[in-house]
């Protein structure tokens, strides 16, 4: 196949509109998310002690404020809010007993509970953490950086494309006052990736022209329903079943391997079409997601990569990610990565058992770039363009058509209602019919929004 | 800490549970465990006890937590003949735990068991794509290859540990397992792997009939690892219960490992690293992170233990900060 970099930088204008920040663009490659900064105006001296708060207190919550108390001894817990008051109270106590109260000075007046809890616990904070399920991550996002507030968010950042605009928008302003912005796509912390896109983009195994990348599990937790939970609660506890919430597992999981194609190839993609259901796992408790995908992403350049994730016990499994250039070949799993030339055969190999843990490195990075005068760091704008590649995807599997990227961006699928109007009571954005069953989508009969 | 902590030699519970169990001298054999629900079963081979020197005598050890060598006595069990597969503890993973999956409710109750769980479904693809369903399962817990016996207790009715070290080293040795001259022919080791495990049972058994006791992936047993427990240990089926969550022994190397350490002395303590790339706070009482080489065996002592020691051999759980 013969890549053009002039015409994929034509084929790539439309999309420009929702991309706004054209600067990201060198020839059709996307520069590194950290940038150096004109201006320090949020630079903090080392001893400044830092305050943070932490939005949505689950495993993944409670496991990123041990991260950036280990990152950061001059860093002090101050606010915590989540929607349940046990979850928050089983965080306040493992991360007490973790850290047997130091760093961890939070008030009972300064844990927050219920909707709408994430703006006081913001309020109290100088960088925060946002670890909800995904659904609710755009109006967290957006409230933090106009409260001036540096970010820790989860991947994915949205589930729709309304929560999309909401953190691209966002993401201009972090920009504007220099803001830094980690997302939890690991692999861009992990040594065995880093190594691996430092030598393809000097051009190693030449230029990317199809790849295919894999998250094929058994599946994940399932929450069952209890007696005197409202259905708004039953949908919160089991938020991975719930597309407003999680987004499907195409988006939740398989996100990180589809972000490792947009990263390595340099693009986001233009269309993207694909098939899927579910066979195994249909259960009521399983809510509207599927348990498998397949797409095609085409991307500017006319790269294709082949997409899988699956969530069916008993059958291959296999999460990594493999790229063919135009010279050579690449692996990448976990701490492991391997680049093969196709006359040489393997020309770079990395076993990273000893490197440093990713999830730690991200934290080791952002309060680094806090306060240090040379880098801001914003994996923001990459967040929203992977997590809308999933999306994007999901939205194929979902319709049966091919979608392209822009059509997408012009359907403002919105899902997620406003979380300062929600209660356990109010009648939650997508609804089981009489027997309990919830609507799946349907190829060839869903419609894009 | 140091607990001696002696196997239970009590009169069986309840006969009607033990079936095949028997360990008189005519059906002290090998069989094959049906699971009710599931379409596999479980080979399992006898050891007739005896006592034997454990560790290595002081000029052969490679390490010093392998000597005093002195001797011990164990008694009779049987042991898988395979490392648990992925087939065989997935079933434990993804199944069902309705009271009809189970053996008689009230036939639990006698031993001890009132509801049984699984574990929790790993949010990461826990093979590392070294294959699943007759490769052995691997990145497991402690704590999980023993809620696995407890599980398997409640299927068969018949209680199911881990080995202790000492049993583990017995077949071992027993099996004359490392004593040949082509190590190669009954372990997986770094040096006849692409670095990964293999389907269980492909290399040579051992004399009792054991396959992959070296190499593959190496095993759980149910001790606290110490480096002086040979030191003080008791000599009448020794084990040194568990107390704290590391390191507690591995036995028998690994693909991992090169054919040096595939022997039946090298003693291995876990350690929290083996859960480095779990994310949360606590971390998962379930899965390792980064042991794709650490897997285990089930025994099944002849003498059946009251149901008050059950509960001590498959332990409660111990938060993990990962510090």
């Amino acid at each position: 196949m013969k890549k053009n970099k002039n015409s994929s930088v034509k084929n790539s204008m439309p999309r420009r509109e929702f991309i706004k920040n054209s600067s990201l663009f060198t020839g059709g490659l996307l520069m590194a998310s950290s940038f150096l900064s004109p201006a320090y105006a949020n630079k903090v001296k080392n001893d400044k002690k830092l305050k943070l708060a932490v939005i949505g207190c689950g495993g993944r919550g409670t496991g990123a404020v041990s991260q950036a108390l280990i990152a950061d001894k001059n860093v002090e817990l101050v606010a915590m809010a989540d929607a349940f008051e046990d979850r928050l109270t089983d965080s306040y106590n493992n991360l007490n007993e973790m850290f047997g109260g130091a760093q961890i000075n939070v008030k009972p007046t300064h844990k927050f509970v219920g909707f709408g809890s994430y703006k006081k616990a913001i309020d109290e904070a100088d960088v925060v953490i946002l670890a909800t399920p995904p659904g609710f991550r755009p109006q967290h996002f957006e409230y933090a950086v106009a409260q001036g507030k540096h970010v820790f968010m989860e991947k994915p950042v949205a589930t729709d494309v309304a929560g999309i605009k909401k953190v691209m928008a966002a993401t201009e302003v972090a920009k504007h006052k220099n803001l830094n912005v980690v997302v939890g796509l690991q692999r861009h912390y992990q040594r065995s990736y880093l190594e691996a896109y430092k030598r393809i983009k000097r051009g190693a195994i030449g230029d990317i022209v199809s790849g295919q990348v894999y998250w094929n599990s058994g599946g994940v937790w399932v929450r069952p329903r209890k007696d005197n939970m409202t259905e708004m609660e039953y949908q919160m506890r089991n938020w991975y079943y719930f597309n407003w919430l999680c987004g499907d597992h195409i988006l939740e999981q398989h996100i990180h391997n589809i972000d490792v194609a947009n990263w390595f190839i340099g693009e986001y993609p233009t269309t993207a079409q694909g098939m899927g259901g579910r066979e195994v796992r249909n259960g009521k408790d399983h809510g509207q997601i599927f348990d498998h995908h397949f797409v095609e992403f085409t991307y500017p350049s006319g790269a294709v990569i082949s997409s899988q994730c699956r969530h069916q016990p008993n059958c291959m499994n296999r999460v990594d990610e493999v790229f063919q250039g135009t010279e050579g070949s690449s692996y990448t799993k976990s701490n492991e990565s391997e680049l093969k030339s196709y006359k040489k055969g393997v020309i770079y190999k990395h076993q990273g058992e000893d490197d440093v843990n990713p999830y730690q490195q991200e934290h080791n990075r952002l309060f680094a770039a806090i306060r240090q005068e040379h880098e801001v760091i914003n994996d923001a704008d990459n967040g929203a363009k992977s997590t809308m590649t999933a999306i994007l995807g999901r939205m194929a599997t979902y319709t049966g058509k091919q979608v392209t990227w822009d059509e997408a961006m012009q359907s403002n699928l919105t899902l997620v209602p406003d979380e300062d109007s929600m209660t356990f009571d109010v009648k939650a954005p997508v609804m089981p019919d009489e027997q309990g069953n919830y609507p799946v989508p349907v190829p060839g009969k869903s419609k894009l929004a | 800490m140091l607990v001696g902590f002696s196997l239970a030699v009590q009169k069986v519970v309840a006969q009607e549970n033990l079936g095949s169990h028997d360990s008189s001298e005519s059906n002290f054999k090998p069989y094959t465990q049906n699971i009710k629900n599931q379409n596999f079963s479980i080979e399992m081979v006898p050891v007739k006890g005896g006592s034997f020197i454990i560790g290595s005598a002081k000029e052969d050890a490679k390490d010093p937590a392998e000597t005093p060598a002195h001797k011990v006595k164990v008694n009779d069990f049987w042991m898988s003949k395979y490392e648990i597969t992925w087939q065989q503890y997935d079933a434990f993973v993804f199944g069902e735990f309705g009271s009809e999956q189970f053996q008689a409710t009230e036939k639990l109750a006698a031993m001890g068991i009132d509801a049984v769980t699984g574990a929790t479904t790993p949010y990461v693809e826990m093979s590392f794509g070294m294959g699943k369903e007759t490769h052995p399962a691997v990145n497991v817990t402690h704590y999980a290859a023993m809620q696995y016996s407890r599980w398997m207790t409640a299927k068969t009715g018949v209680f199911h540990r881990l080995p202790t070290e000492a049993e583990w080293e017995y077949a071992c040795k027993k099996g004359q397992t490392d004593t040949l001259d082509d190590l190669s022919s009954v372990a997986w080791h770094s040096g006849n792997t692409q670095d990964k495990y293999a389907k269980v049972g492909q290399k040579a058994a051992n004399s009792l009939g054991l396959h992959d006791m070296l190499g593959n992936v190496s095993e759980w047993v149910m001790d606290q690892y110490s480096k002086d427990f040979y030191a003080n240990s008791p000599q009448d089926n020794p084990l040194n219960k568990p107390t704290k969550l590391y390191p507690r022994v591995v036995r028998g190397g690994s693909w991992k490992d090169d054919i040096t350490r595939q022997n039946c002395t090298s003693r291995q303590g876990s350690t929290s690293k083996w859960k480095k790339r779990d994310p949360q706070i606590p971390k998962s009482n379930w899965w390792l992170t980064n042991a794709p080489f650490v897997g285990f065996r089930l025994v099944v002592p002849t003498q059946q233990p009251t149901p008050e020691q059950m509960q001590e051999y498959w332990l409660k759980a111990i938060k993990d900060f990962g510090r």
